[in-house]
C-alpha cells in the first residue's frame, strides 16, 4: 500500500526539514522524502499549501475505557483523537477498573488494536486503585506495554510513597507523571481562588494547593534522580518552580494544556460548568506566566487533559458537575490561534511541544518525519478560519468552553501508519 | 416601568432603577402588611410555589404570607420530602413544578449557582432566596428598604458589615445593592473569612471592626455560623466575640443616629450583645415586616412582567 503526498511544506524538527516536498509512504513506513517524487498508481494527497508536521503526541487523555464507556471509549475517543491531528495518545488509568495492573494495561491494548484508529498508550497507575497507599506493579507494567505511571485526577498524597515510587520506576526507566495537588489546600474548592470565586460565591482552590505538590514533587526528583513529568501547570508560580529545577539539573519535565494558555476563571461566570477543570482555570497573570513558560522551554509539552463527561454530569450544580473538558479536537487550533498566530512560538516550537517532545518523554520513538520511520502524520492549513462546533465533535463529550470559538489551523489529513484516517476533515 | 428578567436571582443582575422600583412598590406593600385586612387581589390565579433545599423558617414564612396576602395560590416543597431523595435531578424537579402550572418558583439551595441554572431550564420566574454562599437578593432588598425608611435615602450613606463575609450571601448581596445604590461600605471580619480580592468589588476592608464601624450610618452584623470553627477558620467563639462582636461600646463609634440591622437569627452575645440586639438603635423586628413588604412587591412585580404595555405604563 502506498500513499504519496504531493507540494506540502514539510516540517521535522529533528532533521530539520522545513521546505516544500514530497513524501511517498509504502506499507505504513516513509520510503522516500524530496521533491517531484513521480509515483502513480496509488493515493496522492494534493498538500499544496498545506503544511506537514509529525503526528501529534498527546501525553495526557482520558479515554474512559474500561469502565465509564457511556463518557466516551477506545472507539469514540481515538476518533476525536484523530479529528485532531492526533497519531498517537497516552491514557490515563483511572478508568474502572483501575489500570495498575498487567491485564489492564493489555486490554486497552489489545481494544485499541480492534476498536482504536490512533495508537494508544497507556499509563499504569502509581499506587494500586489509585488509592495511594500501596505501589503498584510497576515492573509488570512496564513490560505490559504502560508508557508512563500516574495516579492522575488524584495526588499521591503520602510523600513517603511518592519517593519510593520515583526510586522503584527509576529502576525501570518509567517516568512517573505527576498530577499536583494538595488536597488539604484544596479544602471543598470548586474554582481558582480569587476575585471570581469571591464574587460567585463559590469556594475557591487556591494556587498553592498546585504549587505546594510541585515544589515536592521537584525536591523528591532532586533527591532521587528520578525522572518525572509535571501535569497540567497551570500557575505562575508553578512554572518558576520548574524553570528553576531545570536549572538545578532536576530530570523534570512539564506540560500545560491549551485551557490555560486560553482562558482565566472569567470563563466560570454565570456558573458555566464547561469551565470547570482541574486544575482550575487561573488569573490573566498565570496565562501570560504559561506562555512565557512555552516560550523559554520550562514548559516542554502541550497536553490535552480531554477529560469527557456525560451531559448529566455538566449540565447540574457546579458545585456537583464533574471536572474536566473534552481536548483533542480543539488542542492544536487553539495552539495555533492563541500561540503561533500571535507570535508567541514558531510553528517548528509549537510541532516539538505537540510531538516530537511528549514522544522523547514517553519514549515513543514518534514525532518525526524520517525516512524509515513510520508514516504518522498530520496535514493542515495555517491560514483558514473555523468556528468550533460542539455537536460535530467525534467525542462523545461536549464538554467544551470553546463552542463558537473562531480558530485557524484545524487538521485536514491525519496520517496513521501510512493510511489516512481524516482525509479533508472528514473522518475515515 | 417593568423588570427586565423573568428571574430575580441576585442584586448583581439588576440596575440601580429596578431596585428603586421594587424599594417604592414596597411602600405600598407595607400599608397592606400593617393593616387590619391583609388580603388584595394583585395575585389572584397566580401560582406560587416555595422550592427549598434548605431548613428556612423566617424566609419560607415570610415568602409564603407575601404570596398569601395577595391572593396568590401557594405550595411548599422540602427537599426532604420531594423526589430529591429519589435521586431527581433539580431539572427535572423543576420542569415537573413548571408543568403544573407555576408561575414563580421561590428557590433555596445550599449551591451557588443552583437558581441561575433552574431558571435557564423552566418557563417559571426563579427567585432566589438564597444560593450557597453567592446571594440572597430579598434579604438585601429588606435590608436597603429598612436603611432608606429609617435614613431616607441610601445615597452617601456608610455601612459597616461585619463578620463572616466569605460564606455570607448575605453580605454578597447586600455589596450589589448597596454599592449600585450610592451607598460606602466598609467589611469587616476575621481574615480567614473574607473573602479574596473582595475590595475589588468596590468595597473597603478593615482588619478591626472599629475602623469599620467609625462614623457609620448602619451596623449590619451577620449570622456566624458555629460549624465554621471547627473547620479552624477562627479559634473559638469567644474570641470571634471579643475581637469582632458589636457592644454598646463599639456601637457608639457609629454615628450617634447609627441604625443596627441584622438577617437573624442572631447568636446573642456573639455577633451582636444582648444589649445591641434589643437597643434603641436596632431594627432587627421591622427588618422582618419589611421582609414580607419587600417580597409582595416583588412578587407582583414579576407576575405584571409581560401583561402590562410598557409605553403606558
Amino acid at each position: 500500500m502506498k500513499l504519496l503526498i504531493k507540494n506540502g511544506h514539510v516540517l521535522d524538527v529533528k532533521t530539520g526539514l522545513d521546505s516544500i516536498a514530497d513524501i511517498l509512504a509504502v506499507d505504513g513506513i516513509i520510503h522516500d522524502i524530496g521533491s517531484e517524487i513521480g509515483e502513480t498508481g496509488c493515493e496522492v494527497i494534493d498538500a499544496n499549501g498545506l503544511y506537514v508536521i509529525p503526528g501529534l503526541v498527546d501525553a495526557h487523555c482520558h479515554l474512559r475505557d474500561p469502565g465509564y464507556e457511556y463518557k466516551e471509549d477506545i472507539e469514540t475517543g481515538t476518533r476525536s483523537a484523530a479529528k485532531g491531528g492526533f497519531t498517537s495518545v497516552a491514557c490515563m488509568p483511572n478508568t474502572n477498573p483501575v489500570l495498575d495492573n498487567e491485564a489492564m494495561v493489555k486490554y486497552v491494548i489489545n481494544k485499541a488494536k480492534i476498536d482504536g484508529i490512533v495508537n494508544v498508550f497507556p499509563i499504569g497507575a502509581v499506587s494500586k486503585g489509585l488509592k495511594g497507599e500501596e505501589l503498584s506493579e510497576i515492573g509488570e507494567l512496564k513490560f505490559a506495554g504502560a508508557v508512563a505511571l500516574s495516579d492522575d485526577g488524584r495526588p499521591v498524597g503520602n510523600s513517603s510513597l511518592m519517593k519510593k515510587a520515583m526510586q522503584y520506576a527509576s529502576m525501570f526507566d518509567i517516568t512517573i507523571i505527576s498530577h499536583c495537588e494538595d488536597l488539604d489546600l484544596v479544602d471543598e474548592g470548586l474554582m481558582n481562588e480569587g476575585f471570581q470565586s469571591s464574587i460567585l460565591g463559590l469556594k475557591g482552590n487556591p494556587a498553592p494547593a498546585e504549587e505546594v505538590m510541585i515544589a515536592r514533587d521537584l525536591i523528591l526528583a532532586e533527591y532521587t534522580k528520578a525522572t518525572i513529568h509535571i501535569a497540567h501547570v497551570s500557575t505562575e508560580l508553578g512554572v518558576d518552580l520548574i524553570r528553576n529545577a531545570k536549572k538545578r539539573g532536576v530530570r523534570v519535565t512539564a506540560e500545560t494544556c491549551p485551557h490555560y494558555f486560553t482562558l482565566t476563571d472569567n470563563a466560570c461566570e454565570g456558573f458555566n460548568t464547561n469551565a470547570k477543570v482541574n486544575p482550575p482555570l487561573r488569573t490573566q497573570k498565570d496565562v501570560d506566566a504559561i506562555i512565557q513558560g512555552l516560550k523559554d522551554g520550562t514548559i516542554d509539552i502541550i497536553s490535552t487533559d480531554h477529560a469527557p463527561h456525560h451531559i448529566d454530569e455538566k449540565n447540574v450544580e457546579f458545585k456537583i458537575a464533574a471536572n474536566g473538558m473534552v481536548g483533542f479536537e480543539t488542542a492544536f487550533p487553539l495552539a495555533i490561534t492563541y500561540l503561533v498566530k500571535s507570535g508567541h512560538l514558531t510553528l517548528k516550537e509549537l510541532v516539538y511541544k505537540m510531538s516530537f517532545n511528549p514522544s522523547q518523554m514517553l519514549g515513543l520513538n514518534k514525532g518525526t518525519i524520517e525516512v524509515g520511520k513510520l508514516a504518522d502524520l498530520m496535514i493542515f492549513d495555517l491560514n483558514e478560519q473555523y468556528n468550533v462546533d460542539i455537536t460535530k465533535f467525534e467525542s462523545k463529550g461536549r464538554n467544551s468552553p470553546f463552542n463558537g470559538f473562531s480558530l485557524y489551523g484545524q487538521p485536514q489529513y491525519t496520517i496513521v501508519g501510512g493510511s489516512p484516517v481524516v482525509r479533508k476533515k472528514v473522518l475515515l | 416601568m417593568n423588570l427586565k428578567s423573568k428571574d430575580l436571582l441576585g442584586l448583581r443582575d439588576i440596575s440601580a432603577e429596578e431596585i428603586e422600583y421594587i424599594l417604592n412598590t414596597a411602600k405600598t406593600m407595607k400599608c397592606i402588611v400593617t393593616s387590619n385586612n391583609k388580603k388584595t387581589a394583585h395575585l389572584q390565579g397566580k401560582s406560587i410555589i416555595t422550592l427549598f433545599y434548605e431548613n428556612s423558617t423566617r424566609t419560607r414564612l415570610s415568602f409564603e404570607l407575601a404570596s398569601k396576602y395577595m391572593g396568590a395560590s401557594a405550595a411548599n416543597i422540602s427537599a426532604s420530602s420531594s423526589s430529591v431523595q429519589k435521586g431527581e435531578t433539580l431539572i427535572d424537579t423543576g420542569k415537573t413544578i413548571d408543568d403544573m402550572g407555576s408561575d414563580i418558583i421561590i428557590m433555596r439551595h445550599p449551591m451557588s449557582g443552583a437558581p441561575h441554572l433552574l431558571a435557564k431550564n423552566v418557563k417559571s420566574s426563579i427567585i432566589n432566596a438564597g444560593d450557597g454562599m453567592n446571594e440572597h437578593p430579598t434579604q438585601a432588598l429588606l435590608d436597603m428598604f429598612t436603611i432608606q425608611e429609617k435614613k431616607g435615602t441610601l445615597k452617601g450613606l456608610k455601612v459597616a458589615i461585619i463578620g463572616d463575609i466569605l460564606h455570607s450571601r448575605v453580605a454578597r448581596s447586600n455589596i450589589w445593592g448597596l454599592t449600585k445604590m450610592g451607598a460606602e461600605v466598609n467589611v469587616s471580619g476575621p481574615a480567614t473569612l473574607m473573602p479574596p480580592e473582595i475590595e475589588k468589588m468596590g468595597v473597603n476592608v478593615f482588619s478591626t471592626v472599629q475602623e469599620a464601624m467609625l462614623d457609620a450610618d448602619v451596623v449590619m452584623g451577620l449570622r456566624i455560623q458555629l460549624e465554621r470553627q471547627k473547620k479552624g477558620l477562627f479559634p473559638t467563639i469567644r474570641e470571634y466575640a471579643r475581637f469582632f462582636g458589636v457592644d454598646d461600646k463599639r456601637l457608639k463609634l457609629a454615628k450617634e443616629d447609627a441604625i443596627v440591622l441584622h438577617p437573624g437569627p442572631v447568636n446573642r452575645g456573639v455577633e451582636l450583645s444582648t444589649s445591641v440586639t434589643d437597643g434603641e438603635q436596632s431594627f432587627i423586628n421591622e427588618q422582618v415586616t419589611n421582609g414580607v413588604a419587600v417580597r409582595m412587591a416583588l412578587l407582583y412585580l414579576l407576575t405584571r412582567r409581560g401583561t402590562v404595555n410598557e409605553v403606558t405604563d
